[in-house]
């Protein structure tokens, strides 16, 4: 540990629907700085772990700290003030809003306008298509002009911490890429990244760390190189995963 | 012929823009809770009453003579009252069932209905009949010229439909225009991205409820002083009218619940004089009208079809 710090750390997490366990014990940290991945297939508890971590789910036990602070108890629209920003599963644009105004909602608990308007800028320069149609409607786009806005979306707050969930669902190799390449980016920038994907190969390439949820269980955790070698991964998350 | 005509829709347009102000709530409460408040003809009601209440325990004589004093007071009036009920009714009968299957708000909101009705008609002195309402707008009728005679329209009806249109149009640019609107249009998309987003629902939804309730009573008054009386039935009738309004428009929509309300007005107004059966078959054109739409639009006229792509 080279003078990081824990930033975020989920312990014994448990949470339920109902009678169902869909996440079991879960535990894994993110250090500042870090990318770093939940990686397992379907159904495995990725996007619950995340839904809890941003307060949308209340887990049945354990803890969720930030910066050493429990938030698992917090309502949802407190967490983003804490830094945590939540990029959900199948992007979730606000659909019959212009882009303008779902990247404005993103900066919904901030208050300079100035500031606000400079992201904005930001934002346009990071993902150009989304400048040249600030006012068009958001769910006439494309998956990978959809992602483009989620994630723009979540910057809107200026979060220490995103979450992204299954960013590159749905997308071509090349925008992929695209997303990938702007996560990396992102965290030189100073952000810590917590994403969720079964793209396992691109996923572990660009990780710091990452953890493998089985059945609602983390069951692996290493670098994300080490993880690319483990013939457990490769079996079980990589097979056909190299061709995609 | 014409003045026939056009006194008809006139009359259409005054009973078609309370209806639109009132099914602003229905529309708006839907919009973001998907709930169906069917007591929201009983906070129009409520306001009314509130108006005269002030009006006959509070005003001084100098102040009650004096329709530019006695209105803006009763408008006060009718809205606060309103909007005090909302807040007691969102609080305690509707938040604790936010999570609850949709039938048991449903219920509750009917429950609640016959609860301010009857509550009305118990506490409040002599409701048990009709009470006169105080004339607080100019009384007497513009008498329009046109050609073949003159068209009368009542400086009340005028007031309905003034104050009926420019409350939609500041609503419309509240919620399309402002912060908390964004957030409202947001809870109403998606309510968890709208958490995600840094936004407390209950607050939205309170805000929401506050809107509805001011426009009832402000409705409120404008019926009375228009009508000379006011009874607790008046909540019921003009409360199915503005939901009938609010679907007929396309719900969730504030465009269509104005639209709505004004097709409903003149359907009964033309419909009473042109239509065989008279005035005693405006109820069934307007019911006609409200299956034909939508059997053929089931979303309204403004109403929202999702178009998302994955």
């Amino acid at each position: 540990m080279t003078g990081s710090s824990t930033f975020l750390e989920v312990r014994d997490l448990t949470v339920a629907y109902g009678a169902i366990q869909a996440v079991r014990d879960v535990s894994f940290t993110v250090e500042e700085g870090q990318i770093v991945s939940l990686i397992g297939s379907n159904g495995a508890g990725k996007t619950t772990t995340l839904r809890t971590i941003s307060g949308l789910l209340r887990p049945v036990s354990g803890e969720v700290l930030l910066g050493g602070v429990p938030i698992h108890k917090l309502p949802a629209h407190e967490i983003l003030g804490r830094g945590v920003a939540h990029s959900p599963e199948g992007r979730r644009l606000f659909a019959r809003m212009t882009v303008e105004e779902n990247l404005r909602l993103g900066a919904y608990t901030r208050k300079d306008e100035a500031g606000i308007v400079s992201d904005l800028d930001r934002i346009f320069d990071l993902f150009p298509v989304l400048g040249e149609r600030r006012r068009n409607k958001a769910g006439l786009f494309s998956g990978g002009e959809q992602q483009m806005l989620a994630i723009g979306r979540s910057l809107m707050s200026r979060p220490k911490l995103l979450m992204l969930d299954e960013p590159s669902m749905g997308l071509s190799p090349i925008m992929t890429q695209k997303i990938f390449s702007t996560v990396r980016d992102l965290q030189q920038q100073g952000t810590t990244v917590l994403l969720v994907e079964q793209n396992a190969l691109s996923a572990l390439a660009l990780s710091d760390r990452a953890y493998v949820i089985d059945l609602g269980r983390t069951t692996l955790s290493g670098t994300g190189r080490e993880l690319l070698a483990d013939p457990r991964v490769q079996e079980a998350y990589l097979g056909e995963g190299v061709a995609s | 012929m014409l003045p026939t005509l056009l006194s008809q829709i006139v009359n259409g347009l005054v009973l078609g823009s309370l209806i639109g102000l009132i099914a602003l709530g229905y529309t708006m409460v839907y919009g973001i809770i998907q709930l169906i408040n069917f007591a929201h003809g009983e906070i129009f009601m409520i306001g009314a009453y509130g108006g005269l209440a002030m009006f006959t325990y509070l005003l001084p004589t100098f102040v009650q003579q004096q329709w530019y004093l006695a209105l803006p007071l009763l408008l006060l009036a009718g809205a606060g009252v309103s909007v005090g009920v909302a807040l007691i009714m969102e609080r305690f009968a509707y938040r604790p069932l936010r999570n609850a299957p949709r039938l048991a708000p449903l219920i509750t909101a009917l429950g609640v209905s016959v609860a301010l009705q009857e509550g009305v008609r118990v506490f409040y002195p002599g409701a048990t009949a009709a009470l006169p309402f105080p004339k607080v707008f100019v009384q007497g009728t513009w008498a329009i010229p046109v050609p073949g005679g003159t068209v009368p329209l009542r400086w009340t009806g005028l007031l309905i439909i003034v104050v009926s249109l420019v409350l939609a149009f500041a609503l419309n640019s509240f919620v399309n225009n402002s912060r908390m609107g964004r957030a409202m249009r947001a809870t109403s998309q998606d309510r968890d991205v709208a958490r995600l987003m840094g936004i407390d629902p209950d607050r939205v939804i309170v805000l929401t409820f506050v809107l509805g309730a001011t426009l009832a009573g402000v409705a409120g008054i404008l019926y009375g002083a228009d009508l000379g009386f006011i009874n607790i039935d008046i909540g019921f009738q003009n409360g199915i009218f503005a939901f009938t309004a609010a679907v007929l428009g396309g719900i969730g929509s504030i465009k269509g619940a104005v639209a709505g309300g004004l097709s409903i007005g003149l359907i009964k107004a033309l419909g009473g004089q042109y239509l065989p059966g008279g005035t005693a078959y405006d109820y069934v054109w307007i019911f006609v009208v409200l299956i034909a739409v939508l059997v053929f639009r089931p979303q309204g006229f403004f109403g929202e079809t999702e178009r998302v792509r994955a």
